[in-house]
């Protein structure tokens, strides 16, 4: 457990605690009403006193957008994310480890999804399901699937062909056996690393969605929409693609940084 | 005498990691002289490859630094050189100029995406400003000197499509290309057939006496220091044990290192007149020579446990567009033959001959095309998926490579515990004990139970595996070159442990193997495979003693003997490369037809 002792350790942690500490308690300490309060004098603000990080184009408080959005933003990608994982893993390990037709028909079935465009495959599911938060999740967690059930093939197909797989089999171990104590825990670094980095995209497809109107509906705020809804702006008020923007990238690199110290944790090999 | 090539003193080398510095080498001197083989013998981890790197300041690339020490060299010029001082420029035009190095892997120490010509007439345009057209006669030339066939065509081959050994000839010819006055040689044979090996050895030989340069040779196998030295430095744990001329350390060894290392490498030929096999001699270990006593003693009646007859396996080739099946390796043909209880059937050969296959397709690791294999009234093949799982009960495999063969995640008693879990054996505080039972048996602390494989050593974790292998109490054990990734001590201890085992359990071992001279130590029968199919099976002693098929003569022949006293004066050696086994589809093979030459002596008719 020492890893998590290193600065890497506690940056990752020290970012990622602070961002769900805001996710869970912002919306019960914060009022909603405080992301849609417009001060109609005060439109585009830059940081000033009154409003620390400023306004958006219709005046409200960026301060309490860009606290009360986190847990939005963070619900989606997140849940997203596992949901992909909860897919690809099978997916990817049943290709990879059995091999021969099964993968074929497998992966031509992943070929298929991944010739299209990721975001335009999740506006095609959250289009027919309708907007709203859960087929938001269900939307960008099929859409990402492809991607990772491709590493995860890769890394099944790499690990099938270990010595100690064969081992396994010529001990009489059963596949499903195989493939739960052998396979699936040396493919989980690469899928650890993926993860963590598809939480960053889920965060902007999320956005993405919401900006065509299938994501997150306004008023309410979330990081993505926030940064989709500044672009008109951003030569004459920088700041309200930056603030979510940099919450986004904390989030994103405390994430990233928790991610190698959790797979240097989880081996063996580095304790 | 003359002023020593190359002097080495007190070289001390550093590596920095994250828990500290670590050293590599300490207080390592020695010389060279001119037209001398110095050969640095020691087991994995004594700094002997180190050394060499140093020599060649490459060491530094790896992390290392040169704490301390001096690495004198006489350059061309007469100029002597500190290599320990020496600025990059300077290192660059003697690397590869005046000093040429061969490494262990012909594989990767070609780049695959440059034709032999442009690897070898790289090195003379930039060091020799030839022109290109001179540089190739030269590269030619050279090719020519180390005897590879056809040279003129190599020249426009890439590597993928030469063999090892002529990957390896291409090696030489690179670090020979500029005449060197010292040739670093680490561990160059190690990956390769000993009839290979033995072409090599035999071309190293030859010419370090035409150009008179000095040989820096590192390997790990006292066979090849008997064959190749002048003068050999044993190195243990980074440091000097012993150094002598060949014979004063063969023949009166000083030190107790140096002893247990003779001790424990198996002699070709040193088991002439016994039938049953004998346990290594380990230095200081009695134990094992009251034992060996034991061996004799105990005679069975023989009774078959394994019966393979007419074993074929064939793997598709696959191509063109539409992945279809244009032809087969016949990786294994025709094999027949029967494994006593109690006893030890090996298989020898080289890469590519068929063994592994046919250990794995005995197992049903892979399927074979036709044949039956019976084990205890069982025809193993017949076995439907049920069946079989239940029938691996009775026969296990231990692994090659004993880093890759334990899965680096799960704890040691669990992957012990897998197979007698996969059987429903033992459940609970049984389990716990009978896998601590197994860890007694072949000797392995009890506190390793809960341990990480990458916490032991290559030694410890193939007695896992053997031990996981014996938790099902098999009849059956495949050996797949089990003992052929270990030092020469730890190899010792490993055939020992295995031949002890035999005895008290009464197992069957189908022992795989490349080393002659292990299998002559261990094993009761040997088959020696060519091409898929056994050209020579018997009695040990038969095969060892009077080995009658070509093939066998030739494997034979090429083991180096750890003996300076038996050198082969041969100039050069050129064993027929083996044909390809690959044939298209529909060829049907004639059947392996035998005839005998004594009791249970079997030889391929031609």
């Amino acid at each position: 457990m020492k890893q998590f002792y290193s600065v890497k350790g506690v940056i990752g942690l020290g970012l990622l605690g602070v961002v769900i500490l805001i996710g869970i308690f912002a919306p019960m300490l914060i009022p909603f009403e405080q992301s849609t309060k417009m001060y109609m004098t005060a439109r585009l603000s830059s940081p000033s006193l009154a409003h620390p990080f400023g306004t958006d184009q219709l005046g409200r408080d960026l301060l309490f957008r860009v606290l009360l959005g986190a847990r939005t933003s963070l619900e989606i990608a997140v849940t997203a994310v596992v949901t992909s994982v909860v897919l690809g893993l099978p997916l990817g390990m049943v290709s990879g480890y059995f091999g021969g037709q099964i993968d074929n028909v497998l992966m031509r079935l992943v070929d298929t999804l991944l010739a299209f465009p990721a975001l335009l495959l999740a506006l095609t599911i959250s289009a027919v399901l309708g907007p709203n938060t859960q087929n938001t999740i269900i939307a960008i967690g099929v859409a990402f699937t492809p991607y990772l059930a491709r590493i995860i093939r890769g890394e099944a197909l790499r690990v099938a062909q270990m010595p100690y797989v064969e081992a396994a089999r010529a001990s009489g171990t059963t596949n499903l056996m195989i493939l739960i104590r052998h396979v699936l825990p040396n493919i989980m670094p690469p899928v650890i690393v993926q993860s963590t980095i598809s939480l960053a995209f889920a965060i902007l497809a999320e956005a993405g969605l919401s900006f065509l109107g299938l994501g997150t509906q306004p008023p309410a705020a979330s990081w993505g929409l926030m940064i989709q809804a500044s672009r008109d702006y951003l030569d004459i008020a920088p700041w309200t693609a930056l603030v979510p923007g940099l919450a986004v990238a904390a989030t994103v690199l405390g994430l990233n940084m928790f991610g190698d110290v959790l797979r240097d944790v989880l081996d063996p090999r580095t304790k | 005498m003359t002023e020593p090539l190359v002097s080495v003193d007190r070289l001390k080398v550093e590596f920095a990691t994250d828990g500290g510095t670590v050293v590599g080498v300490e207080d390592v001197s020695f010389t060279i002289h001119p037209g001398e083989t110095v050969c640095v013998v020691g087991e994995s981890g004594s700094g002997k490859s180190v050394t060499s790197l140093s020599l060649m300041r490459l060491v530094e690339f790896g992390g290392g630094v040169i704490a301390h020490g001096a690495l004198t060299f006489v350059r061309q010029d007469g100029s002597v050189l500190d290599v320990a001082d020496a600025g990059p420029e300077v290192m660059q035009s003697v690397r590869g100029h005046e000093i040429g190095m061969i490494f262990q892997e012909p594989m990767t120490s070609l780049n695959p995406v440059f034709t032999v010509e442009r690897q070898l007439t790289d090195g003379l345009i930039l060091h020799k400003c030839l022109s290109k057209s001179a540089a190739r006669l030269r590269a030619l030339d050279l090719l020519k000197s180390v005897r590879i066939p056809e040279p003129e065509r190599r020249l426009r081959q890439y590597p993928h499509e030469l063999s090892g050994g002529m990957r390896q000839r291409v090696v030489i010819a690179m670090a020979m290309a500029c005449e060197p006055r010292l040739l670093i040689a680490d561990e160059p044979t190690t990956a390769l057939d000993v009839t290979i090996q033995a072409e090599i050895l035999a071309l190293i030989n030859r010419l370090k006496r035409e150009k008179g340069m000095a040989v820096l040779f590192i390997t790990h196998d006292m066979a090849v220091v008997a064959q190749m030295a002048d003068r050999v430095v044993v190195m243990y744990r980074g440091r000097i044990v012993e150094t002598g001329t060949v014979t004063e350390i063969f023949e009166n060894p000083q030190q107790d290192y140096t002893k247990a290392l003779l001790a424990a490498v198996p002699k070709l030929g040193e088991m002439a007149g016994k039938t049953a096999p004998e346990r290594m001699r380990i230095s200081g270990d009695e134990a094992a020579r009251a034992a060996t006593a034991a061996t004799k003693a105990a005679v069975r009646k023989p009774e078959v446990l394994l019966d393979v007859r007419h074993l074929t396996t064939r793997f598709p080739v696959k191509g063109g567009v539409l992945r279809r099946t244009v032809a087969q390796v016949h990786a294994v043909e025709d094999v027949s033959f029967t494994l006593n209880i109690g006893e030890t059937l090996a298989l020898v050969g080289e890469s590519g001959c068929g063994k592994s296959s046919c250990g794995r397709s005995i197992l049903r690791l892979i399927e074979p095309q036709s044949g039956e294999v019976w084990i205890g009234g069982r025809d193993i093949g017949a076995l439907n998926h049920h069946d079989l799982r239940k029938a691996r009960r009775d026969m296990q495999m231990v692994f090659q490579d004993p880093f890759a063969s334990l899965n680096p995640y799960r704890r040691l008693k669990d992957q012990v515990a897998e197979p007698i879990q996969n059987f429903g054996l033992f459940r609970g505080q049984a389990l716990d004990d009978r896998v601590a039972e197994i860890f007694d048996r072949v000797r392995l602390p009890r506190d390793f139970m809960s341990r990480f494989p990458h916490e032991l050593s290559g030694g410890q974790r193939q007695r896992v595996a053997i031990a996981r292998a014996l938790a099902v109490n098999p009849k059956l054990i495949v050996a797949d070159e089990a003992v052929s990734a270990l030092d020469v001590s730890v190899q010792a201890q490993v055939l020992n442990l295995m031949m002890e085992l035999q005895e008290d359990l009464g197992l069957s071992y189908l022992f795989i193997s490349h080393d002659m001279a292990v299998v002559e130590r261990v094993s009761h029968h040997v088959g020696v495979m060519y091409l898929g199919r056994i050209v020579e099976i018997g009695p040990r002693a038969a095969i060892f003693e009077n080995p009658q098929h070509p093939y066998t003569l030739a494997l034979l022949s090429a083991v180096p003997i750890a003996d300076p006293r038996q050198r082969r004066f041969v100039d050069d050696l050129s064993f027929k490369p083996i044909t390809s086994p690959i044939f298209p589809l529909g060829h049907q093979p004639a059947p392996s037809v035998y005839t005998q030459v004594a009791p249970g002596h079997l030889v391929l008719q031609a």
